[in-house]
């Protein structure tokens, strides 16, 4: 690990004691921090909570939130709830992933876009609904897709 | 001492002098919804004009008043005037409001839903008459849209924290009696009874015992317990300090999804201002009780709602069930006796303390007492968050409250429970709402999602949908749940993609009910619901899309194809030079035809068509003649006024 992942690993662990039940706040610190979950911070973790490294792993990929790639400097977020999928939610995912050439998941090779699914945002009255960041679109029309990724830039 | 009564006759004035004070009160719904319908824009747009003009005004930011078909929504307060709410408001629109209104006393009839207090105005209605309000019954959502959840005052003033002060005046057995008096079910979609359940963790032996907030609401289309959580924080802590002395509890989680930063962030304001007022922490009102709460902030995994995974995810371990028995009660967290609740549960603890069991078993059904709350939407006219009382019917929510289907569609079924739930036909709209008359109709209750589909959702892509989310979902721990759910889906996708054979809809349900059986928990226990309900009611349209290979809603992408109508073309070219996979052939002022061996069935070329031409057509189960190769165009200029095609 680089002295500088160090020192900002040591800052986020000088919050939480030794408890292993704050793995996952420790994990969400470091992903908030970094931006993903790069393995050597793992293993920093998993030293730090006397856990083996397989338990900080497992954990880390269990949860949808944790990501252990490095993600884009926008996160584009479908929302495939239901209110959204009946109206048409779709449609709007396939025309992001046709205008981003990527699919959930992924990361556009700029590293400039991220792109996921949530399972709902809970704004259903809006469906479908579309998170850039933290901007909410709305009643989203394959049309409004082109805007939005403008928009953002 | 702290002196309850004290805190209590400061909060009312405060709350009182609201309406009295000269200076005009202006809410605006910031909770999420509200803000991604345009409300921070609405309100900078207040603030600019109020700078403007120079006028002084009490601006209050509150949670969601549930008519989310209406947001932005921002409520008006003038001396000796009614609150007068308004409804889609533009910042263009509040400005001009905030110049007519508190300039030149117009109260804008034309912008206004509805009045609420004390007094009327002459051609706007008043708001709880109106037919989106009237069938409710706000219990847990009491305070919502009406006080500030940054504000503990606001919520005392309007009866918080009574519940728990008279609560901390009886043992806590008697606490536990007069919640099962009230006959309150849990309302996180399971219904077990709640007083029984503490009961359960009071008698449970073992040191300390924990109390679990069960905040990780994580059905599709569901938004009650962000709304609630952001709307009134207050009344969800209330019911938790409640149910910890009732059974005995010092220490508490609320366990909430990362993705309600808003409400995390009330949460937290509500948890210091309950400390301050010595609510929170050591010897709570001088009861001699003491109670500490935690935010737990889950990390994306669905299957967390169940208690069992919960309790794993809180002690930092991936968050799997566990077979029961032992059920928490006895051995929960940290193999200690725990009592889990979910939100709208916790909430209408603090109202049946407050104002009595038998006030709330008033309401509702012989077994089922009490209100719910629903999130409603999809395709209905008035989406929004509602409390009606149990026994209610869904025609009664669905064109009553909701105001019907828009665009003069036809529904074709309703929705309930979320991937745990069931789609129920037309037949059944008389169908009152209540645990068991669901239980029966083979839906649930659930938390409380309800969302209408109407004749353009199909039914098999609804179970086809759920099925997608479940099989994601499942933690893979135990056999029927992982594989079962894999190969449930499997048999749908080839329904919906064309492949589906008459033996499936066999196969598919004898699946179902094998994976209802095995599962560990309840997410598999569930998950098969969707499946069984809609081979119960809509079996038709199965047998439709394995036979005859039609989608009768134009949903399913490979049981559709386009055609262009010779006699509409008009050989523009703009279908053929959008069409992705080059499908479309033809020339200027030719008929383009569509090469049905290479099409795709995005839909671009019905989408791109100039709707005076509509010359697109989208059919599932038959074929439309066109002719073999590109032909001249035959057919006049369409006259003006030409309806397209969908």
């Amino acid at each position: 690990m680089d002295l500088n992942a160090k020192k900002q690993l040591d800052d986020i662990l000088s919050d939480y004691t030794r408890d292993s039940s704050d793995l996952i706040p420790i994990l969400q610190a470091a992903q908030e921090r970094f931006g993903y979950l790069p393995e050597e911070i793992m293993v920093g973790i998993a030293k730090f909570l006397k856990l083996p490294p397989s338990a900080v792993y497992g954990v880390s990929t269990f949860y949808a939130q944790f990501k252990l790639t490095p993600t884009g400097k926008r996160t584009v977020k479908v929302c495939r709830g239901t209110a959204c999928h009946v109206r048409g939610a779709d449609r709007i995912l396939q025309e992001i992933e046709k205008k981003l050439s990527i699919k959930p998941g992924e990361t556009t090779e700029d590293l400039e876009y991220s792109l996921e699914t949530i399972a709902c945002f809970g704004s259903c009255a809006l469906a479908p609904v579309t998170v850039v960041d933290k901007a909410v679109h709305g009643r989203m029309t394959p049309q409004k897709v082109r805007q939005i990724l403008t928009d953002s830039k | 001492m702290v002196d309850f009564d004290a805190i209590r006759t400061q909060a009312i004035s405060e709350w009182e002098s609201l309406g009295k004070s000269p200076e005009p009160v202006i809410f605006i719904g910031t909770a999420t919804c509200g803000r991604a319908a345009g409300a921070s824009d609405v309100l900078e747009a207040i603030n600019t004009a109020l700078e403007r003009h120079k006028i002084k005004a009490n601006i209050t930011q509150v949670g969601c008043l549930g008519l989310c078909y209406a947001e932005p929504l921002v409520d008006i307060i003038k001396p000796k005037r009614p609150r007068i709410h308004y409804g889609n408001l533009t910042p263009e629109l509040a400005a001009q409001l905030i110049e007519d209104y508190l300039i030149k006393d117009n109260p804008h009839p034309d912008l206004a839903l509805g009045t609420s207090g004390n007094g009327k105005l002459p051609d706007i209605p008043q708001l709880y008459e109106l037919p989106v309000l009237k069938p409710q019954v706000r219990i847990a959502l009491r305070n919502c849209g009406i006080i500030d959840p940054e504000n503990i005052n606001h919520y005392i003033a309007r009866g918080g924290y009574s519940g728990l002060a008279k609560a901390l005046e009886i043992t806590p057995e008697a606490v536990i009696s007069e919640v099962q008096k009230s006959g309150l079910r849990g309302r996180g979609g399971a219904g077990f009874p709640t007083g029984l359940k503490w009961e359960f963790s009071r008698k449970a032996r073992g040191e300390p015992k924990y109390i679990i907030c069960n905040a990780d609401e994580g059905d599709p289309g569901a938004f009650m317990d962000r709304s609630l959580l952001e709307g009134d924080p207050h009344a969800v802590l209330e019911g938790i300090l409640i149910g910890a002395y009732a059974i005995g509890a010092n220490q508490g989680y609320i366990y909430i999804r990362a993705e309600y930063p808003l409400a995390i962030e009330r949460l937290k304001v509500a948890l210091r201002q309950m400390a301050d007022y010595g609510l929170l922490g050591d010897n709570i009102l001088g009861s001699g009780f003491s109670f500490h709460l935690k935010i737990k902030e889950g990390a994306g995994a669905f299957v967390c709602g169940e208690e069992t995974a919960m309790i794993a995810s809180i002690e930092g371990k991936r968050g799997m069930p566990r077979s029961r028995p032992p059920f928490p009660a006895n051995s929960g967290l940290w193999g200690k006796p725990t009592n889990i609740n979910n939100v709208e549960t916790w909430a209408n603890v603090s109202a049946i303390l407050e104002r009595g069991a038998e006030w709330y078993a008033s309401y509702g059904t012989e077994k089922s007492k009490g209100t719910k709350t629903f999130a409603l939407a999809g395709k209905i006219n008035r989406t929004g968050l509602i409390e009606v009382p149990m026994g209610i019917t869904l025609k009664e929510i669905i064109y009553g409250i909701g105001g019907g289907i828009p665009d003069g569609k036809r529904f074709r079924a309703v929705q309930t429970g979320g991937p745990s739930g069931g789609c129920l036909p037309e037949s059944l709209l008389d169908l009152p709402v209540d645990y068991d008359s669901l239980a029966q109709a083979g839906s649930i209750m659930g938390s409380g999602g309800m969302i209408v589909l109407d004749e353009d959702n199909c039914i098999v892509d609804t179970a086809r949908y759920f099925l997608t989310f479940t099989q994601a979902e499942s933690c893979g721990k135990c056999v029927p749940c992982r594989l079962g759910t894999k190969q449930m889906l499997n048999i749908l996708e080839d329904i919906t993609g064309g492949h589906g054979k008459p033996e499936d809809i066999d196969l598919l349900g004898r699946l179902s009910n094998s994976v209802k059986a095995g599962s560990l928990c309840a997410l598999g226990g569930t998950a098969p619901n969707p499946a069984l309900t809609t081979l119960r009611y809509f079996r038709d349209e199965y047998e439709e899309h394995i036979v005859q290979k039609k989608c009768r809603a134009l949903v399913c992408a490979a049981l559709t194809s386009y055609y262009i109508l010779p006699d509409k073309c008009q050989g523009c070219l703009i279908c053929l030079r959008n069409c992705p996979v080059e499908a479309i052939s033809g020339d200027k002022r030719q008929v383009h035809i569509i090469d049905q061996s290479k099409c795709i069935s995005c839909g671009v070329c019905l989408e791109v068509c100039p709707p005076k031409f509509g010359a697109v057509v989208k059919v599932s189960g038959e074929e439309i003649e066109t002719p073999a190769r590109p032909i001249p165009i035959t057919a006049s200029k369409p006259s003006k006024g030409t309806t397209s095609h969908e």
